[in-house]
């Protein structure tokens, strides 16, 4: 079969418009945000020494925060302000996806606009700048018609920089809610679906360049003051983004949105939900490749309408409960935690996908492991890995407290290549999710808790407080509660990771545990 | 005899006991000069490089302010002048002729009456008028940039740009000093002329005795800040100062020497 006869392209383009159009109109008002505070201030520093010089290190050091944790740390920053703005003025705004995006974006745009407009205008020829003064301008005169225009090349070549920065850091806006390229990469990623990464990587590299080169054509026609080049590169561009935003702009707003986290049986279960909601009559859409700590902020501000967590993450991470709990009193606790919120808890998937420690059937054998408590006196010579968030969340505090484990080496991975990793025996145990498909696949072990250090997870469905009386989605949503079992979910997990699509994979499971 | 003329009416510029230092002080770029240009006089200041000549020009259009004396433009003390008033009514030649890379001809010659607020077509007509005046064609150049233009023509461009908005005075920074030999010799012979018909008042800053001798009706001196001599070509040759004398040895000996290779009844 070649590469390009693949099912999963066909998918990947479905998806393209609404893609480009998001990934274009977040890159766009965050280019020009970036222009319009960047090109005034580096005007104003460019004659005060001390400005120039806090602003072009602050710029400097915006550039070395982490794309992505420069767009998580927008995420809470603009909570707390919608939450003022709320009390202060009883008008909210939502802080999730575009505004935080867009922000977080133009902030990082600022460098190389500042950076050239200030080298640009110092390398205005002084005897210019004279003879401008000496023909009767005024310091606005002298700017606006000497000035600007001379340095304008040397700008230009700044807002290159900038856009091509821009359109690829803005892939990694998926995380805190605003639909872009970055979607394939993080849904490919999660469901090793690499044809998918690909085409998100290529989507992304094509549009930057596509840009790149029209601005450096119009850069160009200023160079050679060649009016032809830089209205041809004007035109491209303006053509480029009314292609790239019209499709997305004309398709119809979905009434609901379905939201998922970053792992793959998320993934699947938004795709589960979306059809469900499908099947009723009702139109969805799936923001997927939430944050753990964004989905619920997300469904609480009524940003997303329905998503799938679960009890023990939300009892101890969202609404910090110490210590441990039985399973009944965890729910009763989530019950009236949620309420408060407004939130809905329509009722309980049928499963629990809780964190586990997790190692190789034949290794835990032979070391005669079978409980977390058997662990703890080998822990000292042993590695473990676990996900970004393991290491940072109650449930770990627990477990090291209960059993006093202590590691040689903690590691942090990718979810999906822990299981890999302790199969082959670089790591030794893994902190892995006892839903999970690879278990099975890799013939690994879920170690006893007897002391009852993990919380339990069952996965819960949830609606947001706009729809807390939305009868319709109810209805469309009721016959989920109670009908996947972990060994349903096991499967589609593993079925999800091996290539097919969360689409497919959601449509196979609903087959199976359908009521009949 | 232009002098003669002149010299009961009020100067067009006057420099009155002006100091001007930079750097805190630490350097003296011009030490108690007083100096007086008549109107429809062509006054070339001469000087070597630091002597202060181009500070005295910039403090007549207020580039520069004085720290301490007197500038008056037509009577009045500039202090009191909007600048930007006062330099769009003084026409200012630059070193190399400082043209506008990114306007044509017409752009940079246009440029004061713009700013002016001329209607476009005046300026247009004015464009037109002026490269005739300073003898480039008026198609052929217009719309051309800079960069396309020789020496020559930029310094040509330049002089018209001074001109455009009428100006009675006309301050000129070693206009021709980078110009090759026989343009330069073309250039100043078209200036004086242009000088004579728009019955301008010049202030030209070179460096080279001998231009000034040439085009100039009177020469200042300036050396180190100060203003050793100043007066006609005839008055500054029998001046007594060292300096003066120094720089006056070179077209003597020219003279001499070109007196000698070119008799006069050799080239009849």
């Amino acid at each position: 079969m070649s590469l390009f006869a693949d099912p999963r392209w066909r998918d990947a383009f479905a998806n393209l418009p609404d893609y480009l159009g998001a990934h274009v109109r977040v890159s766009l008002a965050a280019l020009a945000l970036g222009l319009a505070i960047s090109l005034p201030l580096a005007i104003l520093a460019r004659h005060r020494p001390v400005l120039r010089g806090a602003l072009l290190s602050f710029a400097g050091i915006v550039q070395t925060i982490p794309g992505l944790a420069l767009l998580a740390l927008f995420y809470p920053l603009l909570l707390a302000l919608a939450a003022l703005s709320l009390s202060a003025f009883g008008v909210g705004f939502s802080a999730f996806g575009f505004l935080p995006a867009v922000l977080a974006l133009a902030l990082y745009s600022m460098l190389p606009v500042l950076r050239n407009t200030i080298t640009g205008l110092d390398a205005v020829d002084p005897a210019l700048v004279e003879a401008a003064q000496g023909v009767g301008m005024t310091q606005r005169q002298v700017l606006t018609m000497v000035e600007l225009p001379l340095a304008l090349p040397v700008i230009m070549a700044g807002i290159r920089t900038a856009a091509v920065w821009v359109i690829g850091t803005a892939t990694l806006s998926t995380p805190i809610g605003q639909t872009s390229l970055g979607n394939y990469i993080f849904a490919g990623l999660q469901t090793q679906n690499w044809v998918l990464v690909l085409f998100g990587c290529a989507a992304a590299a094509l549009l930057a360049l596509a840009v790149d080169q029209l601005l450096a054509l119009i850069e160009r026609g200023l160079r050679l003051r060649s009016r032809v080049r830089a209205a041809l590169g004007g035109l491209g561009l303006a053509a480029l983004i009314a292609a790239t935003l019209l499709p997305s702009l004309a398709g119809a707003r979905s009434t609901y949105v379905i939201g998922a986290k970053t792992f793959t049986e998320q993934y699947v279960l938004a795709a589960l939900l979306e059809q469900r909601l499908a099947a009723a009559g009702l139109s969805a859409t799936t923001r997927a490749g939430l944050g753990s700590s964004v989905i619920y902020d997300a469904l609480k501000s009524s940003d997303i309408d329905a998503y799938v967590d679960y009890s023990g993450t939300l009892w101890a991470n969202q609404f910090k409960h110490p210590g441990l709990a039985t399973r009944d009193q965890v729910l009763a606790d989530l019950k009236q935690d949620l309420a408060k919120d407004g939130v809905t808890l329509l009722g309980e998937i049928g499963f629990a996908n809780a964190y586990a420690l997790v190692m190789p059937r034949a290794k835990a054998e032979a070391q005669g492991i079978r409980s977390i408590a058997d662990l703890a006196a080998r822990a000292p010579s042993m590695t473990i890995a676990g996900d970004y968030e393991f290491f940072s969340r109650p449930e770990w505090a627990n477990l090291r407290k209960a059993y006093g484990l202590a590691f040689k080496t903690e590691r942090q991975m990718q979810p999906d290549f822990m299981y890999a990793a302790v199969a082959s025996g670089e790591v030794d145990i893994i902190a892995g999710y006892t839903s999970d498909g690879l278990i099975a696949k890799y013939d690994l072990v879920v170690l006893d808790d007897p002391r009852q250090a993990i919380p339990p997870y069952d996965a819960v469905l949830l609606l947001s407080p706009k729809h807390a009386g939305d009868a319709k989605l109810r209805d469309a949503l009721k016959p989920l509660p109670g009908r996947i079992d972990i060994e349903a979910m096991r499967a589609a997990n593993l079925q999800a990771g091996s290539g097919s699509t969360p689409d497919a994979v959601a449509r196979a499971l609903w087959e199976k545990v359908k009521p009949r | 005899m232009l002098a003669t003329m002149t010299r009961d009416a009020p100067p067009m510029i006057a420099y009155t006991a002006v100091d001007k230092s930079f750097d805190g002080g630490r350097i003296k770029a011009v030490d108690g000069v007083s100096l007086a240009v008549a109107r429809g006089e062509l006054l070339a200041i001469v000087g070597g490089s630091g002597s202060g000549k181009t500070t005295l020009l910039r403090l007549a259009n207020r580039l520069i302010e004085a720290d301490a004396g007197r500038v008056e433009i037509e009577g009045e003390d500039v202090q009191a002048a909007d600048p930007i008033a006062l330099r769009r009514r003084i026409g200012t030649v630059f070193q190399a002729g400082a043209l506008f890379p990114h306007l044509s001809v017409a752009g940079n010659i246009g440029i004061t009456p713009k700013l002016l607020g001329w209607p476009r077509d005046a300026i247009a007509a004015r464009v037109d008028e002026l490269l005739d005046l300073v003898r480039l064609d008026r198609a052929q150049h217009r719309s051309r940039f800079p960069h396309e233009l020789s020496g020559g023509q930029r310094q040509r461009v330049g002089v018209a740009r001074a001109l455009a908005a009428k100006p009675a005075i006309v301050l000129m920074d070693e206009p021709f000093g980078a110009l090759d030999p026989l343009t330069r010799d073309a250039l100043g012979e078209d200036f004086r002329a242009l000088h004579q018909r728009l019955q301008l008042t010049t202030v030209l800053i070179t460096h080279d005795i001998t231009e000034a001798l040439l085009l100039a009706d009177r020469i200042a001196v300036m050396h180190k800040g100060r203003l050793l001599e100043q007066g006609t070509p005839a008055e500054v040759s029998r001046s007594t100062e060292p300096y003066v004398a120094e720089l006056l040895q070179t077209p003597r000996r020219q003279a001499q020497r070109l007196g000698a290779l070119l008799p006069q009844d050799g080239a009849a």
